[in-house]
């Protein structure tokens, strides 16, 4: 296997994508991320040179609209899917002091 | 009769003529569903009170002359990542499992606009990732030509509920195959429109410059029919295109003299059944015989989408999955210290192995010292695939291939070796980095009885080629129906 995967990578990538990872799932962790980028290596064969990126297959330009409301206020039926909700708003854990 | 056999359209047609009321058509729907759901599983939700409530409204706007789509009464199944008002919407996640939308999905409205009856939300893998419907945390569905085998996936449960006939027609949607592929391994037939055509507000995303919502039905006449109610020019999505054209049943054409159909010699190599190159390779013949002009050629880079496909759906996978983080709906870990903590645990608790393995590598393409080498590679790549296909419509109507390189595999047989899974992709990948129409409709069975997928790609906004190719093709044999459905006969 070409892409060796630290305890360190695996580590700041779940930090980025904020999964905790039990040991057993980071040892798979690397193990799979390893052989996808081995897999994914073959990109490299090709000559991209001077290709633009294409995020879109069509031109997609910006799409822009009047700022107005038009969806009604359906609060009630928005917080009842919160898991924990107070006072018309959601319930988070204490962030500051 | 049994309603069930029929096709939508068929369907549609009795109801207009009063032939058949549209609590029939529901209570013929659930009837078979009550019969093999236990066995198949093609559902996540039900709503049988609900869709006979709906029944009752839609029989008085067609006594009343107000609506008259061909689809008005018809009961659908939806796959379970379009939001449907009222009706619990899961992607079959755990961290969605008491999602109630408050709105629904546009396709979706547009189906209910044309009065469609909501049965039910089907099964898929996890945020449409995966291609066996095995990664769904509310337990696997079964192919009902073979209960032991996978229906497909992502969209497996619509492509199955269709083929047990516990729906007369349903939706899924393809980010790499997702219609196309179950549509192959469950003998239906699926329509991943041109990126663009079928609104995406409401489809839960996954990899959204790839996600198309796309109809599944018995046959060819169907597609078209739901594909013309869906599609839909949306300013609320804003790579909603503005077609020239949302008329696709006038494709109905049983007529390919002169048709030009490009075989890619790549997508007959290593790695294809036997059985199934056979199967399409005749179909072909068959079209060839009623007058197409058919001829293989090279179609290059077939082997690098694969590799793109997985940086750029799992990048954008990563972003757009960020939103669930025990807040504003689903699951929220019942233990956690801080914040932070708790966006941590409670994702790891409610994401399933597959979707936290593609967020993981999507965090990884993207992030810093990275981006460059694997995401906008991944992106240059499908500049270059998508010159391949502008190169090949230059001189074909239509391309013809497998939809998947086998018939649908042994239930417990895929998940273990990731990449072989992802493998099984091959023929339908890079038609959603190229934003490109492909239709999967059956063309035989192999000697397990397994259905096989015939698959025909156009270029950009030609649906019209590849609907007209699939009916002439489709002509020529009955469809095929699975014992679990003729049983209700």
């Amino acid at each position: 296997m070409a892409n060796i995967i630290s305890d360190e990578t695996i580590e700041y990538v779940g930090i980025l994508a904020k999964l905790e990872l039990s040991d057993e799932e980071k040892e798979k962790a690397k193990k799979d991320m390893g052989s996808m980028l081995d897999y994914i290596d073959k990109l490299n064969e090709l000559d991209t040179t001077g290709v633009e990126p294409m995020s879109h297959v069509f031109p997609v330009q910006n799409v822009f609209r009047e700022d107005v409301v038009v969806n009604g206020d359906d609060r009630e039926n928005i917080l009842k899917n919160a898991p924990e909700q107070k006072d018309g708003s959601f319930v988070v854990p204490k962030t500051v002091d | 009769m049994n309603l069930m056999s029929l096709t939508a359209v068929e369907l549609g047609k009795k109801i207009k003529a009063k032939e058949v009321t549209v609590k029939e058509a529901v209570l013929a729907a659930f009837d078979q569903i009550e019969k093999v759901e236990d066995v198949y599983h093609s559902y996540v939700t039900l709503d049988k009170e609900q869709a006979l409530k709906r029944a009752e409204e839609v029989q008085k706007l067609i006594d009343e002359g107000k609506l008259d789509s061909p689809l008005a009464g018809v009961p659908v199944a939806i796959k379970d990542n379009m939001c449907t008002e009222g009706m619990k919407t899961t992607c079959s996640s755990r961290i969605l499992e008491n999602f109630y939308p408050t709105y629904t999905a546009e396709a979706v409205l547009n189906l209910e606009k044309a009065g469609a009856v909501i049965l039910g939300k089907t099964n898929m893998d996890e945020f449409a990732m995966g291609s066996t419907t095995e990664t769904s945390a509310y337990g696997v569905t079964r192919n009902p030509w073979n209960e032991n085998h996978v229906p497909g996936g992502s969209s497996g449960g619509s492509c199955s509920a269709v083929a047990a006939e516990e729906c007369s027609y349903s939706l899924g949607s393809d980010t790499g195959g997702s219609i196309r592929q179950p549509s192959s391994f469950c003998g239906v037939t699926g329509i991943k429109p041109t990126y663009g055509t079928v609104s995406r507000y409401g489809l839960i995303a996954y990899g959204s410059s790839l996600d198309q919502i796309g109809p599944v039905a018995k046959d060819v006449t169907d597609c078209a029919t739901i594909l013309e109610t869906i599609a839909s020019y949306d300013p609320k999505d804003s790579t909603s295109v503005k077609r020239e054209d949302y008329d696709f049943t006038s494709a109905l054409v049983d007529d390919v003299k002169g048709m030009r159909i490009g075989i890619p010699k790549s997508y007959f190599g290593e790695g294809l059944d036997t059985e199934v190159r056979d199967a399409v390779l005749s179909a072909a013949k068959t079209l060839e015989e009623k007058g197409a002009i058919v001829e293989e050629f090279d179609l290059g880079l077939v082997d690098y989408a694969i590799p793109a496909y997985y940086v750029i759906a799992s990048a954008e996978a990563s972003s757009n999955l960020a939103r669930f983080d025990g807040v504003k709906y689903g699951y929220r870990t019942p233990d956690y210290d801080g914040l932070h903590n708790m966006y941590k645990k409670t994702r790891s608790e409610g994401f399933g192995a597959e979707v936290k393995r593609r967020i993981m590598l999507g965090s990884f393409v993207l992030s810093s010292g990275y981006y460059d080498a694997y995401y906008l590679k991944a992106l240059r790549t499908k500049a270059l695939i998508k010159k391949e296909f502008d190169k090949a419509f230059e001189k074909y109507d239509v391309i013809l291939g497998p939809a998947a390189p086998t018939t649908a595999p042994e239930i417990g047989k895929s998940l273990s070796d990731p990449i072989k899974m992802y493998l099984g992709d091959i023929y339908t990948i890079s038609v959603n980095l190229a934003g490109l129409p492909g239709i999967s409709l059956p063309c035989g069975r192999d000697s397990k009885g397994l259905p096989i997928g015939l698959q025909l790609i156009g270029d950009c906004f030609k649906e019209k080629n590849i609907i007209r190719a699939a009916y002439a093709f489709e002509q020529t044999r009955t469809y095929e129906r699975c014992d679990v459905a003729k049983a209700r006969d």
